[in-house]
């Protein structure tokens, strides 16, 4: 469904972050992007919903190429992609319904906007998916009032509401503890399971993406050195794509007792055909 | 190096000679600045009237003692005309001003090349001239009078809140923005949800605190004959009517102090 | 988590943004009350169209002035009045400095006793609640017509600027600090030159150039009410008619604003 095809980005300042990377992700597809810090994870995905860019290469979802689309176009290409932050990157000084509902903006007019005048269909969504991530009770609060998982749960809630095709997600646990970076993770694979969304998340905690997921892909220094399930992940990748070190203990999951969770998370509360997919 | 090897000890000091020397060398500038400006000035001064300056303070604090209060009434009309142009001015400085901070801001402004500079030199020439000045030529043209005070108190303030707002603007969280701009929404929509949000403290904390300062300049203005206290003002200094202007100063001071209360309740608010 | 995924809720829920004064009535009055301020304030104001007309003709003899600014008729009493400001900013930044540190330590909690405390703000309150042009007034009249009534104003005022925004620091300071060098059983001049000038320092010197910044361009006025400088000369060239000296006034006091600000930032930036 999202087709990245040779996709290159040079900085202003020289610097080469992305080096014809091509990635293909397919519907309902969750997808890890792994590797060391300046690898151009972010940029990578900055790259898709062009915050960022890119020098060469396209882009498709669906149809249209992204890297040559006009402003109108690729803020309409902008709405069928959620985008959750590292810091969150709610508006500090907004309430959670507003932030919530700024997922909205591309789809209302301006006067609207700034009225709050939202379509009640919006709204209904909105506290839909307020109860979902269990922020029913705070819908008038204050972002910066909230503690770091419940700005990511109103993150994830503002990425929902634009009704996306794809989610593309930037290291949604570096701000957060481990538990609290579980609960995100597991929050964020069972949204994706439930709507049949594709998503690429952007992650720094290679145990904890290799429990979720279902594919990662492995960056160095612009260039794609893994492209597989978390199980072929060995030593020998991991040392491909971070450098030299010891590995043993990164790989938790190494006895089959049990299946891995995007396993268990599928079979629990994915549509039929995923949950088909999962017990396979 | 501060520390030198003198025979078997070492000798800390606080600068190297280099330095010491430097130093020296700018206080002896300043001191030569001083006396040379001091001596300007003194050849300049009528030293009779200033060794007389106790005296008549004295004199004057004597007359300035027995204010007549009757004169209170005579005042209150021109010190809402003062306090009404500190508003309307600012009110009005804020309108321009506000457009052109976002037009000046390096992350807003629509063209760095064209409209950035046009945006910055309306806010330099604002700041550069003085309200009292801005009045001056202003009574020249339009004549003497309330509307001179405010249109002057406008144009000084649309610099002051264009710097500060535009340097606010600068300073915002771009990843808030960058959230915004990737749900789709139209440039206006992320001003407004975005950027406004983030400036909005800062918005109404040097808006208040310019009309803080303008309720002071609106005093002065009517000197030049731009309404408000000053017109009474001058009048009372020039036919040396002490008991009056100590109310004027009394009037003036209540409603400083009004001000700078209710600039701090406003400013604590919006936090 | 109240609202299951699937569980339909009764009727929509309405959504509005809270307003910012939760009591609709007082929200009103406040709105009604705005309004009426404004249409009070705003129906004081008298626009004499006539005088208007009569006044763009001088306006646009002005705008012309500009474009042909005439330093030569006058020069003498501008370059004049520019030194009489020159060195009037000099002089009551100085006199102003000094004086203001012990007014700042006087006027800060930390290190004030009470009376001291309570007569140092008072003279801070005082100095910051009057126009510079007020107080030149009443030093005119003290100390005559001349540069040094004005430079007595602006050390004045200098003293109120600096003084709160100094003892605002003093009050601020890291208390540690304070007490080590206390511990080892300083002085108080030593306290304060250990333990509060090197926390205060840097930042009171980056104010005492904008204050010689704000000094300047209150010199080139205050000659206006006769406290010399060059407002004296921009006055009387305007009563005069003379638009293009007053536009070369005009022009030579933008300039020595501009290259106070510019060299002022420019010392901030390179050693502070």
């Amino acid at each position: 469904m999202l087709q990245i095809d040779n996709l290159t980005m040079r900085y202003p300042t020289g610097d080469l972050a992305l080096d014809d990377v091509s990635v293909a992700v397919e519907r309902g597809q969750v997808i890890a992007l792994i590797g060391p810090s300046g690898a151009g994870k972010s940029t990578l995905i900055r790259c898709v919903n062009r915050l960022v860019q890119p020098s060469a290469g396209a882009i498709r979802l669906g149809g249209e190429d992204i890297v040559k689309m006009g402003v109108g176009d690729l803020r309409r290409a902008r709405r069928r992609m959620g985008m959750i932050f590292q810091e969150y990157a709610l508006v500090e000084r907004l309430s959670v319904m507003e932030n919530v509902l700024s997922g909205q903006l591309g789809y209302v007019g301006f006067w609207r906007s700034l009225l709050r005048r939202f379509p009640q269909p919006a709204v209904d969504e909105a506290f839909r998916l307020l109860g979902r991530v269990g922020l029913d009770h705070m819908v008038d609060k204050r972002a910066d009032a909230l503690s770091g998982g419940q700005r990511q749960r109103v993150g994830i809630a503002r990425a929902l509401i634009q009704n996306p095709d794809i989610l593309l997600v930037d290291e949604p646990t570096a701000s957060l503890d481990p538990k609290t970076s579980r609960q995100i993770m597991r929050l964020i694979v069972e949204l994706c399971h439930e709507r049949g969304l594709a998503a690429i998340i952007n992650i720094h905690d290679v145990p904890l993406a290799m429990m979720f997921v279902e594919r990662i892909v492995g960056l160095r220094a612009g260039r794609i050195v893994y492209d597989g399930p978390p199980k072929g992940l060995t030593d020998q990748r991991l040392t491909e794509i971070y450098g030299e070190e010891d590995w043993s203990g990164t790989r938790a999951e190494d006895d089959e007792d049990e299946p891995p969770a995007h396993r268990k998370v599928a079979a629990a509360v994915g549509p039929p055909e995923l949950q088909k997919a999962a017990g396979a | 190096m501060p520390v030198i090897e003198a025979g078997d000890h070492r000798v800390w000091r606080r600068r190297d000679r280099a330095e010491q020397l430097r130093n020296w060398l700018i206080w002896l500038v300043g001191t030569a600045l001083f006396i040379v400006c001091w001596r300007f000035i003194s050849e300049r001064t009528i030293w009779i009237f200033v060794l007389d300056a106790p005296q008549q303070a004295w004199d004057m604090a004597v007359r300035m003692s027995n204010p007549p209060m009757g004169y209170f009434n005579r005042i209150l009309q021109p010190m809402w005309d003062t306090v009404n142009m500190a508003t309307i001015g600012t009110l009005i400085a804020i309108a321009i001003a506000t457009p052109v901070a976002f037009l000046a801001a390096s992350n807003t402004t629509p063209s760095v090349y064209f409209v950035r500079p046009v945006a910055l030199a309306i806010i330099v020439t604002s700041r550069s001239i003085n309200a009292l000045i801005w009045a001056l030529l202003l009574v020249l043209v339009v004549g003497p009078g309330l509307l001179a005070g405010i249109i002057a108190i406008a144009l000084r303030s649309i610099g002051f809140i264009g710097k500060l707002l535009y340097e606010a603007i600068e300073e915002i969280d771009e990843t808030q923005v960058e959230a915004i701009r990737a749900t789709g929404a139209q440039p206006t929509q992320v001003l407004s949800y975005g950027i406004w949000p983030q400036v909005l403290p800062a918005f109404a904390g040097i808006s208040v605190y310019r009309w803080d300062i303008n309720i002071r300049e609106a005093t002065i203005l009517g000197l030049v004959g731009a309404g408000g206290i000053g017109v009474q003002l001058q009048a009372s200094v020039n036919s040396l009517a002490w008991g009056q202007v100590s109310v004027i100063f009394m009037a003036i001071l209540v409603t400083v102090v009004f001000s700078e209360w209710v600039s701090a309740k406003v400013r604590h608010a919006v936090l | 988590m109240t609202i299951a995924l699937d569980a339909p809720t009764a009727g929509p829920r309405r959504w509005r943004k809270p307003p910012m004064i939760a009591d609709a009535r007082l929200r009103y009055a406040l709105y009604a009350l705005i309004l009426v301020y404004l249409y009070v304030a705003l129906s004081s104001v008298t626009v004499n169209y006539a005088r208007i007309l009569v006044g763009l003709d001088r306006g646009a003899a002005f705008v012309s002035g500009f474009l042909s600014p005439n330093f030569t008729t006058r020069w003498r009493d501008i370059s004049n009045g520019m030194l009489e400001s020159l060195t009037m900013t000099v002089i009551s930044t100085a006199v102003g400095v000094l004086l203001s540190i012990p007014v700042a330590l006087g006027a800060a909690r930390n290190v004030a006793p009470p009376p001291i405390y309570v007569a140092c703000r008072g003279l801070i309150a005082v100095s910051r609640a009057f126009q510079e042009v007020v107080i030149a007034i009443v030093f005119v009249a003290m100390f005559g017509f001349g540069p040094f009534a004005g430079a007595m104003t602006l050390a004045f005022s200098t003293i109120g600027f600096l003084g709160k925004l100094l003892a605002e620091d003093i009050e601020d300071i890291d208390r540690a600090q304070v007490e080590a060098i206390r511990a080892s059983g300083a002085s108080w001049p030593q306290l304060m030159n250990y333990a509060v000038q090197p926390q205060v320092a840097p930042r009171f010197i980056g104010l005492c150039l904008y204050r010689l910044d704000i000094n300047f361009r209150e010199a080139s006025v205050i000659g206006i009410v006769g406290a010399g400088g060059i407002g004296a000369t921009l006055n009387t060239a305007l009563a005069r008619y003379e638009y293009d000296s007053a536009a070369a006034i005009l022009l030579s006091i933008i300039v020595v604003v501009f290259i106070a600000e510019y060299s002022s930032g420019f010392i901030r930036k390179r050693f502070l």
